[in-house]
C-alpha cells in the first residue's frame, strides 16, 4: 500500500463539528496515527481500525482518569512532546484544543498533519466528536455504529421528569459545574436540575459555600472521598457541606466517566439516574 | 487603659460587620437572629458554621499577630520586627505543610498545629540567635529575609513534589493566607494554643518596659532576662504557629498595628501589648471584610490585602531608619 | 553598715584574666570613685559585682535574688540608649518598678520619688518631653534621675558625668555626695580625676588587672600611681578650696 502524504490538514479554532475537506476514504485513510490527548486517545481507540493507531498519551494508561486504561496499555505511550512524536513518523496527529500550543505549532512546522478536537461540553458533543473522529480516521461506518449505540442507550436512560430534584455538584476548591459543561449535561439527562443555574454559573466556576447552603439542594453530588491532604479538598469535609443537602451527599462520581466526552459518559448518566431513582423511591 | 476604650468597641463593631457580610444576601437583623437560633435551617447553618468561625478566627489570628509583633518589637527593641518579616510565619507554614503532606495531620488530631508550632519555634530561635543582643536593624532584616526565603522555597518544594493536583492552589494559600471556608473545628484547634501563647506574651509588659533602658539596666531592675526570653520565644511560637496552621501566612499585621498604636500609648512597650492585640484583631477583621466586599468573585487572599497596607509602611519605616542601616 | 562586699572577685574572658582577686567593701556614707585607664576593667568589675557577668569569688549583690538586688542597688550602665520615645516622666518612673506591685498604676509615693529625682538633676518641667529628643547631657541627667528614683541604699553608675557640662557635672557629684551623707553609698566609675578628687570620699584605682590602690584621694593620686598606671604627670594639692587636681602632661614612651 503506497502511503500517500495527506495535504496539510489543519483544523483551527472552530467549535465541535469543524468541517473537513472530503478525503480519507478507503485506502487513503491515515495509517500511522498518534493521539496525544486523553480524550482523543479514547475516541481514537474506539473508532480506529486494527493497526491504525500507533501511540496514545501516557495519561490514557492511568485508570484514575481513563476508562480504557487497559486497552491503552497495548500501545506505546507518548508524553505530548514534539520531538518524541516526530520520531514515531506519524502521518496524522490528533490532539485536543487545549494541548500545548507550541507543541502543535512545532509539529506543523515539521510537516506533520494535526487534527484538533474541541472538548465535549454536552452529550451532543460526544456524538459530534465521534463523527469527526470517524471522518479524520477514514472510518465513518465504525463511527456511525458507535453513534447509533450511543443514541439508543441515551434514549433508554433519559426519562422526562416532571419535577426534577435539585442537585449541586461540588468539588475541591468549591468548584461547581453548570449546564454548559459535559457533567452538567449528564446530570440534567439523569433527571436533576442543577443549582448552579440558579446561581448564574453556566460553565465551570467557584460556588461559595454560603451560596451552596442557601441554594438548599436536595442532593450534593461529588467525586470519591479524598483524604483531605490539601486545603482545596478540605472544603468537602466542612460541616456545612455535610449538612447542606436535604437528602444526602452522594460520592457518586467516577472521574474517568465524565472527564472526557466518550460514550462512557452514559455510565455516569446511568449511575446518577439510579441515584435519583433511589432517592425518590421510584425505580 | 484609654486606648482599649475605643479599640474594644471597634473590634466588636467589625466583628458584627464580619458576621453580616457574605455572598449569601441576608439582612443583618435576620442573620444575627439565625446566629443564635436553632441550628436546623440553611440560614443558621451559614451563620453558625461558616460566618461565625470566620469572624472568630479573624479575631484570634489578628490578635495573635498584633500581639506577637508588639512583643517581638519590644524584646528586640526594633520597630521593624514582626512575625511575617522575620520568617516566623514562613517557618510555621513549612511545619504545617510537612504535617499535611506526610499525613501526620490526619493521624494525630493536634498534629497540624503542633507541627506549625514547631516550625515557628525553630524560626523564633533562629532569629533570636542571629539578631543577637546588639543586632541592629540591618542584621535583623537580613536574618528575617534569609529565614523567610528558605521557608517559602521549602514550602514550594514540598508542594511541588506532592502528587496532589491542587499543589499550586495550596502554595498560594500557605504563602498568602486566607480565612475562607474555615469551620468551628479550626477554631477549637487553634484556640488553646492561642490562649496560652497570648497569656505568656501579655506577661511581658513590665519586662519590656524595663528593656527600654537596655538589657543590663533591665536585669538590674529585677527582670530575669532568661525567663523573658523563654516567654517570648514560646509565646510567639504558640500564637504564630496556631494562627498560621489555620490561616496560612498573613504578614504585616504585627508591623502595622504596633507602629500605628505606639504614639497612642506613649510609646510604652508594656501598654502596647494589649493594645496591639485589639488592633491586630481589628485589622484582620477589616481586611477579611474587604476581601469579601472588593472583588468577591476574584477570591482575593487575605495576605494580599495586609501586604498592600503593610508593605508601603515597611518601606516608610526603612526610610526613616536608613541612617542606622548605613 | 556594709552595703557592698566583694571578696576575691575575678573575671576571665576565655583564657585571659581581666580582673583578679578584687576585694572591696563599701559602707554607708561613702562616695567611691572607681578610676583607671580605658579598658582596664572598671565596667567589668561593676557588672561582675552586680552579678551581670559570670565571675569567681564572692559579691554580696550577686548573691541576692533579682528582686532583692533591685531594691538594694540602682545600676546606671554606660549604655545611654533609650529604645522608645517615652516621656521623661515615664523613663524616671521605670526606676520605681522594683517597688511597684504588678498590675497597679503608680502610687503617690512613686510619683513623689520621680518628682524628687527630677528636681535633683534639674529636669523639672521636662516631664512630658520625649526622652529620645533630649540632648546628650539632658539624657544622662534623666538616666541619673531614674537611678535616684529607685531610692536604693546603694547606687552604682558607670561614668555618670560623661557628656555633662561643668555645672551639671558638679551638681551631679554633689547630688551623689548628698546621698552618701544621708546614709547611702555610691560607687561610680569616672575619668575626670579632678572631679573624683574633689567629691569622692574614697578612690579605688584599677591597674594591671587588679585593685592597685584603695583609699582617700590623696593617698591614691600619688605621683607614682599616676606615672605607672596612667602614664601622666599631674598637679595635685590641698587648697583652701579643697583638693585641686589637674593632669599636666603625658610621660615619655
Amino acid at each position: 500500500m503506497v502511503r500517500r502524504r495527506l495535504k496539510a490538514v489543519l483544523l483551527v479554532g472552530l467549535m465541535a463539528g469543524a468541517w473537513l475537506p472530503a478525503m480519507a476514504s478507503g485506502d487513503e485513510r491515515p495509517q500511522r496515527v498518534v493521539s496525544m490527548n486523553l480524550c482523543t486517545d479514547q475516541l481514537a481507540m474506539l473508532v480506529a481500525d486494527e493497526g491504525q493507531l500507533i501511540s496514545v498519551s501516557a495519561l490514557a494508561q492511568d485508570s484514575r482518569n481513563s476508562t480504557m486504561a487497559e486497552a491503552a496499555r497495548q500501545y506505546p505511550p507518548n508524553h505530548g512532546r514534539a520531538e518524541e512524536i516526530h520520531q514515531l513518523a506519524p502521518d496524522l496527529v490528533i490532539t485536543g484544543r487545549f494541548n500545548a500550543g507550541p507543541t502543535v505549532s512545532m509539529l506543523q512546522r515539521l510537516g506533520i498533519p494535526v487534527a484538533v478536537f474541541d472538548p465535549a461540553t454536552s452529550l451532543e458533543d460526544v456524538r459530534d466528536n465521534l463523527q469527526q473522529m470517524g471522518e479524520v480516521l477514514g472510518r465513518p461506518a465504525q463511527a456511525a455504529r458507535l453513534i447509533a449505540d450511543f443514541d439508543q442507550r441515551l434514549a433508554m436512560l433519559q426519562q422526562p421528569v416532571v419535577h426534577p430534584p435539585r442537585a449541586a455538584l461540588y468539588f475541591p476548591n468549591g468548584y461547581t459545574r453548570g449546564d454548559q459543561t459535559l457533567l452538567g449535561d449528564i446530570v440534567r439527562a439523569a433527571g436533576f436540575r442543577n443549582v448552579a443555574t440558579g446561581e448564574d454559573v453556566q460553565f465551570g466556576g467557584h460556588l461559595p459555600l454560603e451560596s451552596l447552603v442557601m441554594a438548599e439542594p436536595d442532593v450534593l453530588i461529588t467525586g470519591s472521598r479524598h483524604d483531605a491532604r490539601s486545603r482545596s479538598e478540605a472544603i468537602l469535609r466542612h460541616p456545612a457541606v455535610e449538612r447542606a443537602a436535604a437528602w444526602e451527599v452522594a460520592h457518586e462520581l467516577v472521574t474517568s466517566d465524565w472527564v472526557c466526552g466518550t460514550p462512557q459518559a452514559l455510565s455516569a448518566v446511568e449511575r446518577i439516574g439510579a441515584l435519583r431513582g433511589q432517592l425518590m423511591g421510584a425505580p | 487603659m484609654r486606648v482599649a476604650l475605643w479599640l474594644s468597641p471597634l473590634v466588636l463593631g467589625l466583628f458584627l460587620a464580619s458576621l453580616v457580610i457574605g455572598p449569601a444576601t441576608i439582612g443583618p437583623g435576620e442573620s444575627l437572629v439565625a446566629l443564635v437560633g436553632e441550628p436546623g435551617t440553611p440560614l443558621a447553618l451559614v451563620m453558625q458554621e461558616i460566618r461565625l468561625p470566620r469572624a472568630l478566627l479573624a479575631v484570634l489570628v489578628g490578635g495573635s499577630l498584633g500581639l506577637a509583633g508588639a512583643a517581638l518589637q519590644g524584646y528586640l527593641r526594633n520597630p521593624l520586627a514582626e512575625p511575617g518579616l522575620l520568617g516566623i510565619s514562613g517557618s510555621a507554614a513549612l511545619g504545617a505543610v510537612l504535617a499535611i503532606q506526610t499525613g501526620l495531620a490526619s493521624i494525630m488530631p493536634l498534629g497540624l498545629p503542633l507541627a506549625a508550632l514547631t516550625g515557628a519555634l525553630v524560626g523564633v530561635v533562629l532569629i533570636s540567635l542571629l539578631a543577637g543582643t546588639r543586632g541592629g536593624s540591618l542584621s535583623l532584616i537580613l536574618a528575617g529575609i534569609a529565614i523567610s526565603a528558605l521557608a517559602s522555597a521549602l514550602v514550594s518544594l514540598v508542594l511541588n513534589l506532592s502528587p496532589s493536583p491542587f499543589a499550586t492552589s495550596e502554595i498560594v494559600f500557605w504563602m498568602m493566607g486566607s480565612l475562607a471556608d474555615r469551620s468551628m473545628e479550626h477554631v477549637w484547634l487553634a484556640l488553646p494554643f492561642i490562649v496560652v501563647g497570648m497569656t505568656m506574651l501579655l506577661a511581658l509588659g513590665r519586662p519590656l518596659d524595663a528593656l527600654t533602658l537596655g538589657e543590663d539596666a533591665a536585669e538590674a531592675l529585677g527582670q530575669r532576662l532568661l525567663r523573658v526570653r523563654v516567654l517570648l520565644i514560646l509565646g510567639a511560637a504558640l500564637v504564630v504557629g496556631a494562627s498560621t496552621a489555620v490561616a496560612g501566612t498573613i504578614g504585616f499585621v504585627g508591623l502595622v498595628v504596633p507602629h500605628v498604636l505606639r504614639p497612642l500609648v506613649g510609646a510604652m512597650p508594656g501598654r502596647l501589648l494589649p493594645a496591639s492585640a485589639l488592633g491586630g484583631a481589628a485589622m484582620v477583621l477589616l481586611a477579611d471584610i474587604l476581601v469579601r466586599v472588593i472583588l468577591p468573585e476574584a477570591d482575593l487572599k487575605l495576605g494580599v490585602v495586609t501586604a498592600i497596607i503593610g508593605a508601603p509602611l515597611f518601606l516608610h519605616l526603612i526610610y526613616q531608619t536608613r541612617r542606622e542601616l548605613e | 553598715m556594709t552595703l557592698l562586699a566583694l571578696k576575691q572577685l575575678g573575671v576571665s574572658l576565655g583564657n585571659r584574666s581581666v580582673l583578679e582577686g578584687a576585694d572591696l567593701s563599701i559602707g554607708s556614707g561613702e562616695l567611691v570613685g572607681l578610676i583607671g585607664p580605658n579598658g582596664i576593667g572598671k565596667t567589668t568589675l561593676m557588672r561582675a559585682a552586680l552579678g551581670l557577668l559570670p565571675a569567681t569569688g564572692y559579691s554580696s549583690l550577686a548573691a541576692m535574688s533579682a528582686a532583692e538586688r533591685a531594691r538594694t542597688v540602682a545600676w546606671m550602665p554606660q549604655d545611654r540608649t533609650i529604645a522608645w520615645p517615652i516621656s521623661v516622666e515615664a523613663l524616671v518612673m521605670l526606676g520605681r518598678l522594683p517597688h511597684r506591685p504588678l498590675g497597679l498604676a503608680p502610687a503617690s509615693v512613686d510619683r513623689a520619688a520621680v518628682k524628687k529625682a527630677l528636681a535633683a538633676v534639674d529636669l523639672e518641667g521636662f516631664e512630658h518631653r520625649r526622652a529620645t529628643r533630649l540632648s546628650g547631657g539632658e539624657r544622662t541627667r534623666a538616666l541619673i534621675a531614674r537611678a535616684l528614683a529607685q531610692e536604693t541604699p546603694l547606687v552604682m553608675a558607670d561614668e555618670p558625668t560623661a557628656g555633662l557640662d561643668p555645672a551639671h557635672q558638679i551638681s551631679a557629684m554633689e547630688g551623689f555626695a548628698g546621698l552618701a551623707r544621708a546614709g547611702g553609698a555610691v560607687l561610680l566609675s569616672i575619668h575626670d580625676l579632678g572631679l573624683a578628687a574633689r567629691h569622692c570620699t574614697r578612690l579605688v584605682l584599677l591597674g594591671e588587672g587588679r585593685v592597685m590602690a584603695d583609699g582617700p584621694p590623696a593617698s591614691v593620686l600619688t605621683t607614682d600611681h599616676l606615672a605607672r598606671i596612667f602614664n601622666i604627670e599631674a598637679f595635685f594639692q590641698e587648697t583652701p578650696e579643697g583638693p585641686v587636681y589637674q593632669s599636666l602632661r603625658v610621660l615619655g614612651p
